[in-house]
């Protein structure tokens, strides 16, 4: 009776997981579809003069014009130094997100002190304080990384302080059961707790670090992506403009890939739970 | 206020007038319980009645519980919830806390005990219930406690590993010979397990039963039944069928 009731159960499980997965890919297929042909309208319509060229020139120009920036390394100098930007906005930010998250999450007291002024600071958004940063830090560099560091603290502090809060206060226990002190249970239960609220955090800040960056480079800048495009705006080279926006969105793409590799390998262990 | 936990004890457990309210609820009104070495000793007591109240106090769980409490500081906890960390593979789980040459073949061999030797690779999500357990129970024993608290360790299981689990655990008591509490609200349980019984009503022990039956027990066993009715009885369980 048993085996008869299981059987017809398993046998269209394992038949039906090709087909699945075939579905899955013609999907991804079919998804490509549209973004392609958008590429090839334009594309044509740019060769064919319907859309002007001092408007929106045609992409495989766009891609002529990229060539030939990273030929001459104009294209990586201005690169490196956003990136410098970003990196020294990001730790900035970061450190000091981990620093109180960490503070305002474990003790009740850096609770009380930390969080309510961190709370009530949220409700600004950050690039509104442009004018007031521009007086406090003048024009230069020091501008575009606070501004990064701003964008990047908020995301990474919330998520950092309600990772720790979130962490099942019997796990907490039963190390102490175990005989581990404060130190080891932060280090055992505590932060591999986090890590996942971390890593959201972690993505949603550089998300923000992009944005700060681009909105940084617009005042007053000699160098870097946001300058080549002002610059290239003076000049109507339109090709220059865009290619600045593929190498912004580019830089967001390949840093939220890059994490979530990161973030894969790093939480191998939930792999098994999302499967269970 | 209590006095915490203490080594190098004759008694694994002597505690007197523990005491325990939460706000206003008086849960725990100077609660007595001594348990003398490897002995098993069963809790039982409705539901609220302020059992794991009392095993949290021994266990040094509870900083707020009053009363005089001595309690070996060889001991290990197994809760009613297997609580592995799920970033940790089993054998980590296990190994939580040890340190010292040897850890990972005392580790091996607390698993090959619980009949988990193949597992200690494995992430506790890829576990089911059982074993999960298991494991919890594992690592406790790894690290040889002269004093053993469980919470209703077998509440969340099945019936049929319930049963396993139990033999298993007399199983473990008769190699290691530890002292041990064991809450739980299952009569039968209590019976077949512990040498004394325990009822916790009103704050203190109301009633304390010497199980005079040998080993290996079954349910069955002729000397069961009016002792499972004295239990019950107190527990004000009214018995719909009369044997
Ligand atoms: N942290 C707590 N805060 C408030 N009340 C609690 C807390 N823990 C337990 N209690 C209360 O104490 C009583 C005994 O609880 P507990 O010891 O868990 O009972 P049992 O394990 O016997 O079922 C219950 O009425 C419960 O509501
Ligand atoms: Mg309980």
């Amino acid at each position: 009776m048993t085996t008869l009731a299981e059987k017809p159960v398993e046998a269209p499980e394992a038949a039906a997981a090709a087909p699945a997965a075939r579905a899955r890919t013609r999907r991804r297929w079919q998804r490509a579809v549209s973004p392609v042909a958008l590429l090839a309208l334009w594309e044509a319509g740019a060769r064919a003069g319907v859309i002007p060229e001092e408007k929106l020139p045609a992409p495989s120009l766009v891609l002529q014009t990229g060539w030939r920036l990273a030929g001459d390394g104009t294209l990586g100098e201005h690169l490196a130094d956003s990136l410098t930007r970003a990196g020294i906005g990001l730790l900035i930010g970061g450190v000091l997100a981990l620093a109180l998250g960490a503070v305002a999450g474990l003790l009740r007291l850096g609770d009380d002190l930390v969080d309510p002024p961190v709370q009530m600071a949220r409700m600004l958004p950050h690039l509104a304080l442009l004018p007031l940063l521009i007086i406090w830090v003048g024009i230069g560099e020091e501008l575009k990384i606070t501004l990064v560091a701003l964008g990047v603290f908020f995301p990474l502090y919330f998520n950092v302080y309600a990772g720790i809060r979130d962490i099942d206060e019997r796990l907490v226990e039963a190390a102490r059961t175990c005989g581990l002190n404060p130190w080891q249970r932060l280090r055992h239960v505590v932060l591999p707790g986090a890590l996942p609220a971390l890593f959201l955090g972690l993505r949603l800040a550089i998300g923000a670090a992009w944005l700060s960056l681009v909105v940084g480079e617009q005042v007053n800048a000699d160098r870097g992506i946001g300058f080549l495009m002002m610059e290239a705006r003076e000049f109507s080279q339109t090709d220059v403009v865009v290619l600045g926006l593929f190498v912004y969105a580019l830089l967001g793409l390949l840093s939220d890939v890059l994490l979530r590799i990161v973030e894969r390998r790093t939480l191998t262990w939930r792999r098994g739970l999302k499967a269970a | 206020m209590a006095s915490r936990t203490e080594g190098g004890l004759t008694t694994p457990v002597r505690a007197t007038g523990v005491r325990r309210a939460f706000g206003p609820a008086v849960v725990l009104d100077g609660a007595d319980l001594h348990i003398a070495p490897g002995e098993v000793v069963a809790l039982l007591g409705g539901s609220g009645s302020g059992k794991s109240t009392l095993l949290r106090a021994l266990a040094g769980l509870d900083a707020e519980a009053g009363g005089d409490i001595r309690v070996t500081r060889s001991q290990a906890v197994v809760f009613q919830e297997h609580r592995l960390l799920p970033w940790k593979r089993v054998d980590g789980n296990v190994a939580l806390g040890l340190s010292g040459p040897g850890v990972r073949e005392r580790v091996a061999a607390a698993l090959t005990e619980v009949g988990l030797g193949d597992r200690g690779r494995a992430w506790p999500a890829e576990l089911s219930g059982g074993q999960s357990q298991r494991v919890a129970f594992a690592r406790a024993l790894v690290r040889e406690p002269e004093l053993l608290l469980l919470d209703e360790p077998f509440g969340a299981l099945d019936a049929l590993t319930r049963l396993k689990m139990q033999e298993l655990f007399g199983r473990l008591h008769e190699r290691h010979r530890f002292a041990a509490l064991l809450v739980t609200h299952d009569v039968d349980e209590a019976l077949l397990l512990a040498d004394r019984v325990l009822v916790l009503d009103g704050g203190r022990i109301a009633q304390e039963l010497d199980v005079r039956l040998d080993r290996p027990r079954a349910p069955d066993d002729p000397g069961f039944a009016p002792l499972r009715r004295q239990l019950l009885d107190r527990l004000g369980v009214p018995l719909a069928r009369r044997a």
